[in-house]
């Protein structure tokens, strides 16, 4: 077996066993990162970097001193800063940028011994669901060149697809981190909101923004977000978990759900006494037969481990996609209006004063997408109109978390797909933004309410692209939903399947 | 509701943002279809409703957090400076405003 289909446990393994060292593992991944460059998974590589912090790695190894993390490679969404590499956030504007400080993220992986392997490509601004937004050239999906890997964290997930990385970062602010994962056939988890730090991600639409892994397993989500996750006081939005449990996620995966003191639960039924709730709402119009059957053949899996299944419906499915596209372009025109060319980011060449050297510069340094969302922003934010679309959205995001509540009172997670369909042509809808966000109903409902998602592989369609299963859980659920997961992947081997060429 | 190429206008003064012809004909389109799809908001009956910012604020109380007023920060202004695209003696230069 290749080390690219190696989990992270299996990794730990082969280091702490002295049969791989860490600078090794990370050459490994650098020259599969490197023959494979035609995926434009990486924006940015540098292997001195790398290898000096493999041979930390190492040193920490050798001193007993590794954590569950220590020697693993990991690449970073090009939305997190990094001190040493630059950071771009897929946009022209930020194309020579390097930060200051580390994301709190970032800090927190680097501290628990991972070894970056560089930045990973993404939509300008984390603002897509295709990759084609950045503007250094699409990723392409590794089951399909012609294909998109999904956005906007499509290089994390493509990365991880193609084995050119055992782990990655992502950031989910209406589906980033679940669409990505779904359309590439690998496991993540989009948080609760203000559990992992914003502090140090590229700012999109703050409200909304919440950091996550991208991995193999729920089993390695399970350790990256361990490592990844708390409270910071420098995210004000940071919540604490209600929870009161220190023991970490991933040593929860078998105990989450209390097994000895439920009936009917045991080995063959680890799953006894879950509700599933399926809301009608996900299988209606627009969705693609095939995604559909696996989607229902996953949830019948989830049934044969114990689980029950309950119908639930969740009405205001479809005012997810208008409610999004007011906040979340509302709170990244405000956001975006720091990049004016004076203290950071693109300047223009010429310009005859102040007012047309920021217009300008802003003009040329952000991509057709970026400037779409800004001039939608402005208008919904703009005197006369904030009541009747900014307030509004806000109001009917109050309902669309209300309803996930309610579902909640029936059942333990809600199921249903990811996306509507798989993974498209490149250019297929590149032209039609619309049609684009109509694409993310299954996603943005969860984000708008702060709700913890995940994708789990469970699946191909007849062209042999992958398809994800979404599983919501309440607020803070995370480790009932990675167990749950995990389950899923103890009994089934989707999660295993890697692209052919990329064996 | 439609807007008119005016609005694209004004919308680019108001966001900084320098638009050519091409752009204003082709942003007035989409930006029509994106507010035709947003409009269904506006059917919704959301009277006496709060809005909501923070999503956990569903389940319970999210007071903005202050913290205490004291100097955290350290001087960084070397590193700060680093990206800027014009400075001279640690201060950024921009075209003349005051003559």
């Amino acid at each position: 077996m290749t080390l690219a289909k190696l989990s992270i446990s299996e990794l730990r393994v082969a280091l702490d066993s002295k049969k791989i060292s860490a600078v090794e593992l990370a050459e490994y991944f650098l020259a599969r990162a490197e023959s494979n460059a035609d995926l434009n998974a990486f924006l940015h590589r540098d292997r001195d970097l790398t290898l000096a912090e493999a041979r930390r790695a190492d040193a920490q190894i050798a001193n007993g001193n590794a954590s569950a993390l220590t020697g693993i490679p990991i690449a970073h969404k090009d939305i997190f800063v990094t001190r040493d590499w630059r950071t771009t956030a897929g946009s022209k504007m930020l194309e020579n940028y390097i930060s200051p400080f580390d994301a709190t993220v970032v800090e927190k992986l680097n501290a628990a011994g991972m070894v970056c392997l560089g930045k990973l490509n993404c939509d300008e601004f984390a603002m897509g669901s295709s990759n084609e937004n950045s503007a250094f050239g699409a990723v392409k999906n590794p089951w399909d060149k012609s294909r998109i890997p999904g956005g906007s964290s499509g290089g994390s997930a493509a990365a991880i697809a193609a084995g050119l990385a055992p782990a990655a970062t992502g950031t989910d602010t209406g589906g980033s981190l679940r669409q990505p994962a779904a359309m590439c056939g690998i496991t993540a988890i989009k948080p609760t909101y203000g559990r992992v730090s914003r502090y140090g991600m590229v700012a999109f639409a703050s409200s909304l923004d919440q950091g996550g892994p991208m991995a193999k397993s729920a089993e390695d989500c399970a350790l990256l977000l361990d490592a990844m996750m708390g409270f910071d006081a420098k995210d004000s939005t940071s919540v604490s978990a209600r929870e009161n449990n220190e023991t970490p996620i991933s040593a929860r995966l078998l105990t989450a759900f209390g097994s000895d003191n439920r009936s009917g639960a045991g080995v063959s039924k680890p799953l006894a006494g879950v509700r599933v709730g399926v809301p009608k709402e996900f299988f209606g119009v627009g969705l693609s037969p095939d995604v559909a059957h696996a989607v229902d053949s996953a949830i019948a899996q989830f049934e044969k481990l114990g689980a029950s299944r309950t119908e639930i419906s969740l009405p205001r499915t479809r005012l997810a996609i208008p409610a999004y596209y007011v906040i979340a372009p509302a709170e990244a025109s405000s956001n975006l209006s720091r990049f004016d060319g004076v203290r950071y980011g693109h300047r223009a060449k010429e310009y005859k004063d102040l007012a047309d050297m920021i217009a300008k510069s802003r003009a040329e340094g952000f991509g057709a997408e970026v400037k779409r969302r800004i001039l939608v922003g402005a208008y919904v934010l703009s005197h006369g109109y904030y009541d009747a679309y900014y307030l509004q959205a806000q109001k009917v995001r109050r309902l669309i978390a209300q309803d996930f509540q309610d579902a909640f009172k029936q059942c333990d997670f809600v199921m249903g797909p990811v996306a509507p369909t798989t993974a498209w042509k490149v250019g297929e809808k590149s032209n039609d933004p619309v049609a684009m966000y109509l694409e993310d109903i299954f996603t943005l409902g969860v984000s708008l309410a702060g709700l913890p998602g995940m994708s789990v592989p469970c699946g191909f369609d007849q062209q042999k692209l992958p398809i994800g299963l979404q599983i919501i859980g309440n607020y803070f659920d995370e480790a009932k939903m990675l167990a749950a997961a995990h389950q899923y992947q103890l009994a089934t081997d989707w999660h295993t399947r890697s692209p052919e060429a990329f064996q | 509701m439609s807007l008119t190429s005016d609005d694209i206008h004004r919308l680019a003064k108001l966001a900084r943002i320098n638009i050519t012809p091409v752009e204003t004909e082709r942003t007035l389109r989409e930006l029509n279809n994106i507010f035709s799809m947003v409009e269904t908001l506006q059917a919704v009956d959301t009277a006496h409703l709060v809005p909501l910012c923070h999503p956990i604020a569903i389940i319970q109380e999210m007071p903005l957090r202050l913290r205490d007023d004291a100097v955290t920060e350290t001087n960084a202004r070397e590193a700060n400076m680093v990206n800027a695209p014009q400075q001279e003696n640690g201060l950024f230069l921009v075209p003349k405003v005051l003559e």
